[in-house]
């Protein structure tokens, strides 16, 4: 399934790899990967790069009894005991939505509850609970709209889910992620024919000191 | 069986023998429930475990009850682990790493196993033979024995020590562009190695 030509940075994948990103950050990746057979190889590839590591890491004796007490326990719950535990078979995965978007925004993108924000932007929050200091939200503009500026200065993923827009580094089409450092500047134009839906990570711009970024944060409230 | 005698007899054995020696070992568990072959595995990987835990700051009892958990998850998911995707170790890092993730960070690991079950349902079995399985390891162990130690070093924190790239960069004390940079160049070493035997 992959058309995909942006992907992600291989800093971020070595993030990812590690556990390093935040939540938002990390379900944004996810969601590429899902469409991106080349970031998805490239994440296999560095876990088997911490395999090695571990391989060689320090080791720390655990408690003597340790592996008796795992038996026992094991031993506890019949259903443990024999471990056939295959993956919980699901039916086909189906929907125009990544996988790992599914349980946060549902299946199907025209189910999406959309909150109009300025002229040709609408907006759909998206909650991850706890106190996550990353923020995740889809935007849909429409075509010949710029996408407005949300990254307050800090991190900022867009994942493209349906239609497409231009910019600086070219076209940015579905399963295309724009991955770019946060100096980086960009104005997108969504290309003409369909809106475009897309999934936007920030960090959360109270962890920005500067008032003047703030104040400059588009009057949109994203 | 012979292999695994001279395993053990011989402390330089070599990774590739190694990761040959945890696929027959998690085989059998997942295909028999066999508990000598479980032992070992735990031999091997639980005080790697705890080490994990103990280095990305948790207490002894949190980091042995971790380690419980994930060697828990390896005895219970060990059916679903498939050589073609790689080594166990590998696997099992990833086992802890969710782990981790889940007592530690404000996050939760479900993108990771989403992925994971995307994978698993896609059955998308590449059906690698042996051969090619032992080059790939071949090019990570010799990617890791290449790389020069600065960027070993960031690799180690990141993903042994679980220290984030703001942590490296203050422990360090690097600019964080420095400790990006050698990440990159740390993957771009392996992938090149990959990229010749794809």
């Amino acid at each position: 399934m992959s058309n995909v030509s942006h992907h992600l940075d291989e800093a971020t994948i070595m993030r990812y790899a590690a556990g390093d990103l935040d939540e938002a950050f990390t379900v944004i990746v996810a969601a590429h990967i899902a469409m991106c057979d080349q970031c998805r190889q490239a994440v296999h590839d560095a876990e088997q790069l911490a395999g090695g590591l571990l391989d060689v890491a320090e080791t720390e004796a655990v408690s003597d009894d340790a592996f008796a007490n795992l038996m026992a326990a094991i031993d506890e719950k019949p259903e443990l005991a024999s471990n056939v535990h295959p993956f919980p078979k699901r039916n086909k995965i189906s929907g125009d939505v990544p996988f790992p978007l599914q349980r946060l925004i549902g299946s199907e993108l025209d189910q999406i509850q959309w909150k109009k924000v300025a002229p040709g932007i609408s907006k759909h929050a998206i909650d991850l609970g706890g106190d996550s200091s990353s923020s995740l939200f889809m935007l849909n503009i429409a075509e010949g709209h710029a996408v407005p500026e949300h990254g307050h200065g800090g991190m900022e993923m867009t994942l493209i889910l349906s239609g497409s827009y231009t910019d600086r580094y070219g076209q940015f089409a579905k399963g295309d992620i724009a991955d770019l450092d946060e100096h980086e500047e960009h104005q997108p134009i969504v290309d003409a024919g369909a809106p475009c839906i897309c999934i936007v990570a920030t960090e959360k711009p109270t962890k920005f000191k500067g008032i003047v970024e703030r104040l400059l944060q588009p009057i949109i409230g994203i | 069986m012979r292999a695994a005698l001279r395993l053990v007899s011989n402390t330089e054995s070599s990774a590739i023998e190694l990761a040959k020696q945890h696929r027959e070992w998690i085989a059998l568990v997942g295909g028999n429930q066999d508990r000598a072959a479980f032992q070992s595995l735990f031999q091997y990987f639980a005080p790697r475990i705890k080490a994990m835990m103990l280095k990305a700051g948790m207490n002894v009892m949190q980091s042995e009850d971790l380690m419980q958990d994930v060697m828990m998850t390896v005895w219970r998911k060990s059916a679903q682990y498939s050589p073609d995707r790689g080594t166990v170790s590998a696997w099992i890092f990833t086992i802890a790493r969710n782990a981790r993730i889940d007592l530690l960070r404000k996050a939760s690991s479900r993108p990771y196993d989403d992925v994971y079950e995307l994978e698993i349902a896609a059955d998308d079995k590449s059906s690698d033979d042996e051969v090619l399985q032992s080059e790939r390891h071949e090019c990570v162990s010799e990617a890791l024995s290449e790389l020069p130690k600065d960027q070993r070093k960031v690799i180690e924190l990141a993903f042994i020590a679980d220290l984030s790239q703001s942590e490296i960069a203050k422990k360090l004390d690097l600019p964080i562009g420095t400790v990006k940079s050698r990440m990159r160049l740390a993957y771009g070493k392996l992938k090149g190695k990959l990229e010749a035997v794809r």
